[in-house]
């Protein structure tokens, strides 16, 4: 994974592993990789892997079974509410920047639409 | 604390190597010690490792003075090559069985096997990248609390790296400690969890990633241009 540099490693493992959720590469109910697994994958030490179970599960993501595992939550409108909740945060930065170029809200729908037109006829 | 150094000072005739280094260092986690050649790095990982004496200042090794029976506690992977040609594979583990007490053989024909070496390869005819993994194989597969890794990264290809990272990884479990020298800032930048500096044989700064990028957003690079 190509980190940020400049913020927090757990933060952005943590937003990957929900992405993986909302996508379903991790479906509810599945088992999490291990902490050594995870620390692996991500290139994080097993302190910070630890750290990131911690926050997924005080979130309700995740859940642990001692001596088992952590596990995806089996909610799955959980992760209805955090796709909604993610795509939500990535507007708000959106209309942020658009806003700071000088866009008015019936501009920015004109130019997704453009741009929507465009890579589609691009494809 | 598990490890304490006060006031540590080493000189080599006129050059002061280590110059009154006061540093701890913490039970479980990874720290990456960060210098130019010939700040000190090496001289302080041997000291520790018992195989050279401070000329002054002291080393707390849990909560007694650093001494012999320690040694088995900690494991110091040197820089330099330390095989001799006409040894193969298999010879290095007996080499080390030899010396190291808590050296367990199984684990070593495990973790070679985990890098690609078989105990029937010369080490003669092994590359830059499979001698340094061989190297870290020999290490880890001493049951240590405190693993001293000496630019282990150094001089081999990505791929080589890619896989001494992962074994670092896999085997630091929270309760050992590893202390990893090396200038490749962006290789460990994602799980170091203390950066330590040093220049001219003074401690600079120790500090905490995960703190530093939420306090100031600086990566590791730019925190060593900064302080260095």
């Amino acid at each position: 994974m190509e980190y940020n540099t400049s913020a927090p490693i757990y933060l952005q493992v943590i937003n990957e592993l929900k992405k993986k959720m909302v996508k379903g590469e991790l479906m509810p109910g599945e088992k999490m990789p291990s902490g050594r697994d995870l620390a692996v994958e991500y290139k994080v030490n097993q302190n910070t892997a630890a750290r990131i179970y911690r926050e997924l599960e005080a979130q309700g993501y995740c859940f642990t079974r001692r001596g088992i595992g952590t596990f995806v939550s089996e909610e799955e409108s959980m992760f209805q509410d955090l796709k909604k909740e993610m795509a939500l945060e990535l507007v708000k930065n959106f209309m942020h920047e658009m806003d700071g170029l000088g866009f008015e809200k019936g501009d920015i729908i004109e130019q997704i639409a453009d741009y929507k037109e465009e890579t589609e006829n691009d494809a | 604390m598990m490890l304490e150094c006060r006031g540590l000072t080493k000189w080599f005739g006129s050059k002061e190597a280590v110059a009154d280094l006061t540093l701890n260092i913490e039970k479980g986690k990874i720290y990456g010690l960060l210098g130019e050649n010939g700040s000190g790095k090496t001289t302080w990982m041997k000291m520790v490792s018992g195989l050279t004496k401070p000329g002054t200042g002291e080393i707390i090794y849990d909560g007694h003075m650093l001494g012999y029976e320690d040694k088995a506690k900690i494991a110091y992977m040197a820089t330099e090559p330390f095989f001799y040609d006409f040894m193969k594979v298999q010879d290095v583990g007996e080499y080390y069985r030899a010396f190291f007490e808590d050296f367990d053989m199984d684990r070593y024909v495990e973790l070679v096997g985990k890098m690609g070496l078989t105990p029937d390869m010369k080490v003669k005819s092994l590359s830059s990248g499979m001698a340094a993994k061989l190297k870290l194989a020999a290490t880890l597969a001493r049951q240590a609390e405190l693993y001293l890794l000496d630019e282990p990264l150094n001089g081999i290809d990505y791929k080589a790296r890619e896989e001494i990272i992962n074994l670092i990884l896999e085997e630091a479990d929270g309760e050992n400690t590893f202390v990893i020298s090396t200038h490749l800032l962006e290789e460990i930048e994602s799980f170091i969890e203390y950066a330590i500096f040093i220049k001219d044989g003074h401690l600079i700064d120790k500090v905490c990633l995960e703190a530093e990028r939420m306090r100031s957003g600086r990566s590791l690079a730019e925190i060593y241009v900064d302080i260095m």
